[in-house]
Protein backbone atom coordinates (compact mmCIF):
# COMPACT_ATOMS: atom_id res chain seq x y z
CA UNK A 1 0.00 0.00 0.00
CA UNK A 2 1.34 3.43 -0.99
CA UNK A 3 0.54 5.90 1.66
CA UNK A 4 1.19 9.53 1.16
CA UNK A 5 2.90 10.90 3.76
CA UNK A 6 3.88 14.10 2.53
CA UNK A 7 0.49 15.25 2.06
CA UNK A 8 -0.42 13.23 5.39
CA UNK A 9 2.30 15.19 7.15
CA UNK A 10 2.25 18.82 5.94
CA UNK A 11 -2.46 18.01 6.82
CA UNK A 12 -0.90 17.23 10.53
CA UNK A 13 1.24 20.50 10.45
CA UNK A 14 -1.64 22.80 9.36
CA UNK A 15 -3.91 21.29 11.81
CA UNK A 16 -1.61 21.61 14.79
CA UNK A 17 -0.72 24.92 13.81
CA UNK A 18 -4.31 25.76 13.14
CA UNK A 19 -5.04 24.50 16.64
CA UNK A 20 -2.06 26.76 18.34
CA UNK A 21 -3.32 29.68 16.83
CA UNK A 22 -7.03 29.26 17.93
CA UNK A 23 -5.87 28.49 21.61
CA UNK A 24 -3.46 31.07 21.32
CA UNK A 25 -6.34 33.46 20.77
CA UNK A 26 -8.67 32.36 23.07
CA UNK A 27 -6.30 32.53 26.30
CA UNK A 28 -4.37 35.01 24.02
CA UNK A 29 -2.83 38.83 24.40
CA UNK A 30 -5.81 40.48 24.60
CA UNK A 31 -8.41 38.66 27.08
CA UNK A 32 -9.24 40.96 30.42
CA UNK A 33 -11.30 38.75 32.81
CA UNK A 34 -14.63 40.50 33.06
CA UNK A 35 -16.66 41.70 36.31
CA UNK A 36 -17.69 38.49 37.67
CA UNK A 37 -19.82 39.66 40.61
CA UNK A 38 -23.50 40.76 40.35
CA UNK A 39 -23.42 43.62 42.43
CA UNK A 40 -20.41 45.34 40.78
CA UNK A 41 -21.65 44.22 37.44
CA UNK A 42 -24.63 46.12 38.25
CA UNK A 43 -23.38 49.61 39.71
CA UNK A 44 -19.92 49.54 37.25
CA UNK A 45 -21.56 48.73 34.40
CA UNK A 46 -25.15 50.58 34.04
CA UNK A 47 -23.68 53.93 32.17
CA UNK A 48 -20.94 51.93 30.62
CA UNK A 49 -19.37 48.76 29.93
CA UNK A 50 -18.14 47.36 33.51
CA UNK A 51 -14.87 47.75 32.85
CA UNK A 52 -12.09 44.52 33.69
CA UNK A 53 -10.38 45.16 37.08
CA UNK A 54 -7.33 44.49 35.47
CA UNK A 55 -7.12 47.68 33.27
CA UNK A 56 -6.23 49.73 36.14
CA UNK A 57 -3.79 48.69 39.35
CA UNK A 58 -5.52 48.96 42.63
CA UNK A 59 -4.30 52.81 43.44
CA UNK A 60 -6.45 53.93 40.79
CA UNK A 61 -9.37 51.98 41.63
CA UNK A 62 -8.88 53.34 45.26
CA UNK A 63 -8.65 57.16 44.04
CA UNK A 64 -11.44 56.67 41.69
CA UNK A 65 -13.94 54.95 44.13
CA UNK A 66 -13.07 57.77 46.64
CA UNK A 67 -14.82 60.40 44.25
CA UNK A 68 -17.97 58.82 42.90
CA UNK A 69 -19.44 61.79 43.04
CA UNK A 70 -17.62 63.34 40.59
CA UNK A 71 -17.16 60.50 38.61
CA UNK A 72 -15.42 61.86 35.49
CA UNK A 73 -18.03 64.90 35.27
CA UNK A 74 -21.14 62.44 36.52
CA UNK A 75 -22.52 61.48 39.67
CA UNK A 76 -22.30 57.76 39.82
CA UNK A 77 -22.33 57.87 44.09
CA UNK A 78 -23.44 54.92 46.06
CA UNK A 79 -24.09 54.18 49.30
CA UNK A 80 -20.85 53.63 51.67
CA UNK A 81 -21.52 49.39 52.17
CA UNK A 82 -21.76 49.35 48.60
CA UNK A 83 -18.74 51.51 47.40
CA UNK A 84 -16.53 49.56 50.01
CA UNK A 85 -17.84 45.84 48.77
CA UNK A 86 -17.11 47.36 44.88
CA UNK A 87 -13.19 48.88 46.37
CA UNK A 88 -12.30 45.28 47.63
CA UNK A 89 -13.32 43.79 44.62
CA UNK A 90 -11.97 45.98 41.97
CA UNK A 91 -8.53 45.85 44.41
CA UNK A 92 -8.48 42.11 44.91
CA UNK A 93 -8.73 42.17 40.88
CA UNK A 94 -6.56 44.82 39.90
CA UNK A 95 -3.84 44.95 37.09
CA UNK A 96 -1.30 44.41 40.27
CA UNK A 97 -2.84 42.57 42.62
CA UNK A 98 -0.45 39.62 41.34
CA UNK A 99 -2.40 36.99 39.49
CA UNK A 100 -3.27 38.66 36.33
CA UNK A 101 -2.35 37.42 33.33
CA UNK A 102 -1.84 41.07 31.64
CA UNK A 103 -0.43 42.50 34.46
CA UNK A 104 3.30 43.29 33.63
CA UNK A 105 3.03 44.06 29.90
CA UNK A 106 -0.70 46.25 31.17
CA UNK A 107 1.68 48.20 33.90
CA UNK A 108 4.74 49.04 31.51
CA UNK A 109 5.23 52.24 31.45
CA UNK A 110 3.07 53.06 34.59
CA UNK A 111 3.74 55.24 37.28
CA UNK A 112 3.13 53.42 40.09
CA UNK A 113 2.56 56.48 42.66
CA UNK A 114 0.44 58.33 40.01
CA UNK A 115 -0.91 55.92 37.43
CA UNK A 116 -3.78 56.93 35.70
CA UNK A 117 -7.81 56.65 36.38
CA UNK A 118 -8.98 56.98 32.79
CA UNK A 119 -8.13 53.08 31.27
CA UNK A 120 -7.30 54.99 27.90
CA UNK A 121 -4.24 56.49 29.05
CA UNK A 122 -2.77 53.50 30.62
CA UNK A 123 0.61 53.81 27.92
CA UNK A 124 -0.35 50.09 26.36
CA UNK A 125 -4.36 51.04 25.80
CA UNK A 126 -2.63 54.20 24.02
CA UNK A 127 -0.19 51.94 21.97
CA UNK A 128 -2.74 49.91 21.15
CA UNK A 129 -4.99 52.10 19.24
CA UNK A 130 -2.79 54.28 17.96
CA UNK A 131 -3.59 53.17 14.30
CA UNK A 132 -7.24 54.53 15.57
CA UNK A 133 -8.27 57.76 13.12
CA UNK A 134 -9.55 60.92 15.07
CA UNK A 135 -12.61 59.82 12.17
CA UNK A 136 -13.20 56.47 13.61
CA UNK A 137 -13.71 57.69 17.19
CA UNK A 138 -16.14 60.33 15.97
CA UNK A 139 -18.22 57.77 14.51
CA UNK A 140 -21.69 57.78 15.54
CA UNK A 141 -21.62 54.28 17.24
CA UNK A 142 -18.72 54.99 18.58
CA UNK A 143 -18.90 58.91 20.55
CA UNK A 144 -16.66 57.89 23.28
CA UNK A 145 -13.31 55.53 23.82
CA UNK A 146 -15.06 53.79 26.93
CA UNK A 147 -17.43 52.40 23.97
CA UNK A 148 -15.48 49.40 24.10
CA UNK A 149 -18.06 47.31 22.71
CA UNK A 150 -18.54 49.25 19.55
CA UNK A 151 -15.09 47.50 18.10
CA UNK A 152 -14.42 44.84 19.87
CA UNK A 153 -17.90 42.39 20.18
CA UNK A 154 -16.13 40.16 22.75
CA UNK A 155 -15.53 43.07 25.41
CA UNK A 156 -18.62 41.88 27.81
CA UNK A 157 -17.00 38.32 27.93
CA UNK A 158 -13.48 39.70 28.10
CA UNK A 159 -12.11 39.47 24.76
CA UNK A 160 -10.50 42.68 22.72
CA UNK A 161 -9.05 41.49 19.65
CA UNK A 162 -9.78 43.58 16.85
CA UNK B 1 -68.63 41.89 68.82
CA UNK B 2 -65.92 44.88 69.58
CA UNK B 3 -63.26 41.80 69.24
CA UNK B 4 -64.64 40.48 65.96
CA UNK B 5 -64.89 43.79 64.45
CA UNK B 6 -61.12 44.46 65.35
CA UNK B 7 -59.99 41.15 63.47
CA UNK B 8 -62.26 42.09 60.47
CA UNK B 9 -60.57 45.49 60.28
CA UNK B 10 -57.19 44.47 60.84
CA UNK B 11 -57.59 41.56 58.12
CA UNK B 12 -59.27 44.03 55.67
CA UNK B 13 -56.22 46.65 56.40
CA UNK B 14 -53.49 43.48 55.70
CA UNK B 15 -55.29 42.68 52.82
CA UNK B 16 -55.20 46.30 50.93
CA UNK B 17 -51.96 46.95 52.33
CA UNK B 18 -50.14 43.61 50.53
CA UNK B 19 -52.14 44.55 47.52
CA UNK B 20 -50.14 47.99 47.69
CA UNK B 21 -46.86 46.61 45.93
CA UNK B 22 -43.51 48.77 46.37
CA UNK B 23 -44.59 51.41 43.45
CA UNK B 24 -47.86 52.10 45.10
CA UNK B 25 -45.44 52.71 48.42
CA UNK B 26 -43.07 55.10 46.55
CA UNK B 27 -46.21 56.99 45.41
CA UNK B 28 -47.88 57.28 49.28
CA UNK B 29 -44.36 58.01 50.28
CA UNK B 30 -43.53 61.01 47.46
CA UNK B 31 -47.52 62.17 48.39
CA UNK B 32 -46.96 62.50 51.58
CA UNK B 33 -43.14 64.40 51.24
CA UNK B 34 -44.96 66.54 48.80
CA UNK B 35 -48.12 67.26 50.66
CA UNK B 36 -49.65 67.63 47.62
CA UNK B 37 -53.21 66.54 46.26
CA UNK B 38 -52.49 63.81 43.88
CA UNK B 39 -49.74 63.40 40.92
CA UNK B 40 -50.49 63.81 36.85
CA UNK B 41 -48.95 61.98 34.53
CA UNK B 42 -49.25 64.94 32.01
CA UNK B 43 -46.75 66.73 34.31
CA UNK B 44 -44.66 63.85 34.17
CA UNK B 45 -44.84 63.69 30.69
CA UNK B 46 -43.52 67.59 30.39
CA UNK B 47 -41.05 67.06 32.91
CA UNK B 48 -39.48 63.99 30.63
CA UNK B 49 -39.98 65.28 27.28
CA UNK B 50 -38.60 69.10 28.73
CA UNK B 51 -35.65 70.40 28.13
CA UNK B 52 -33.38 72.16 30.92
CA UNK B 53 -30.61 74.44 31.18
CA UNK B 54 -29.88 73.82 34.66
CA UNK B 55 -28.03 70.58 34.08
CA UNK B 56 -25.11 69.54 31.59
CA UNK B 57 -24.88 70.03 28.44
CA UNK B 58 -24.99 66.85 26.62
CA UNK B 59 -27.54 65.96 28.97
CA UNK B 60 -30.78 68.81 28.72
CA UNK B 61 -33.30 66.12 29.07
CA UNK B 62 -34.19 62.50 30.41
CA UNK B 63 -35.07 61.38 26.87
CA UNK B 64 -31.09 62.54 25.87
CA UNK B 65 -30.48 59.29 26.77
CA UNK B 66 -33.92 57.55 27.35
CA UNK B 67 -35.02 58.82 23.95
CA UNK B 68 -38.55 60.29 23.18
CA UNK B 69 -40.69 57.01 23.52
CA UNK B 70 -40.75 55.77 27.40
CA UNK B 71 -41.48 52.30 25.76
CA UNK B 72 -39.21 52.37 23.66
CA UNK B 73 -35.56 51.41 24.99
CA UNK B 74 -32.86 54.10 25.13
CA UNK B 75 -29.12 54.45 24.83
CA UNK B 76 -26.34 55.57 27.72
CA UNK B 77 -23.09 58.22 26.03
CA UNK B 78 -21.02 55.61 26.67
CA UNK B 79 -22.93 53.56 24.29
CA UNK B 80 -24.99 51.13 27.15
CA UNK B 81 -28.63 50.38 26.04
CA UNK B 82 -31.22 50.99 28.42
CA UNK B 83 -33.97 49.30 28.86
CA UNK B 84 -37.66 51.31 28.12
CA UNK B 85 -39.35 53.23 31.01
CA UNK B 86 -42.92 52.21 30.52
CA UNK B 87 -43.77 49.82 33.29
CA UNK B 88 -45.94 47.86 30.42
CA UNK B 89 -42.53 47.52 28.44
CA UNK B 90 -40.25 46.66 31.65
CA UNK B 91 -42.27 44.91 33.96
CA UNK B 92 -40.04 45.44 36.66
CA UNK B 93 -39.44 48.64 36.73
CA UNK B 94 -39.50 50.25 40.00
CA UNK B 95 -39.86 47.85 42.12
CA UNK B 96 -36.93 48.68 44.36
CA UNK B 97 -37.16 51.72 45.89
CA UNK B 98 -33.62 52.26 46.69
CA UNK B 99 -32.51 51.67 43.32
CA UNK B 100 -35.39 54.43 42.36
CA UNK B 101 -34.42 56.90 44.62
CA UNK B 102 -31.08 56.54 43.11
CA UNK B 103 -31.65 57.01 39.82
CA UNK B 104 -33.12 60.17 40.02
CA UNK B 105 -30.96 61.57 42.47
CA UNK B 106 -28.06 61.23 39.99
CA UNK B 107 -30.01 61.87 36.31
CA UNK B 108 -32.02 64.86 38.45
CA UNK B 109 -28.64 66.74 38.86
CA UNK B 110 -27.40 65.66 35.18
CA UNK B 111 -30.53 67.03 33.54
CA UNK B 112 -31.77 69.62 35.65
CA UNK B 113 -28.90 70.25 38.25
CA UNK B 114 -30.78 69.68 41.12
CA UNK B 115 -32.05 67.07 43.14
CA UNK B 116 -35.95 66.69 41.70
CA UNK B 117 -38.89 67.36 44.30
CA UNK B 118 -41.52 64.60 45.65
CA UNK B 119 -43.85 66.14 43.20
CA UNK B 120 -42.18 66.12 40.20
CA UNK B 121 -41.02 61.99 41.04
CA UNK B 122 -44.30 61.47 41.65
CA UNK B 123 -45.72 62.84 38.44
CA UNK B 124 -42.82 61.41 36.58
CA UNK B 125 -43.24 57.80 37.83
CA UNK B 126 -47.37 58.22 37.60
CA UNK B 127 -46.23 58.75 33.83
CA UNK B 128 -44.35 55.63 33.27
CA UNK B 129 -47.08 53.41 35.36
CA UNK B 130 -49.64 54.16 32.92
CA UNK B 131 -47.37 54.12 29.95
Amino acid sequence: MNIPYRPLALGFLLLGLSAAVLQRAQAGGHYYAPVADPVVKEECGSCHLAFAPAMLPASSWQRMMGDLQNHFGDDASVDAATAAKISRYLTANAADAGNQRQGGKWLRGVDAGNAPLRITEMPKWVREHRKVSDREWRQKDVRTKANCVACHAGAEKGYYED
Amino acid sequence: MKRTLAIAAGTLLLATASFAGPREDLLAQYGAAAKSAGFSAAQGQALHTRNFAGGKPDTPACTSCHGKDPRAGGRTLAGKDIAPMAVSATPTRYTDPAKVEKWFKRNCNEVLGRECTPQEKGDWLTYMIGQ
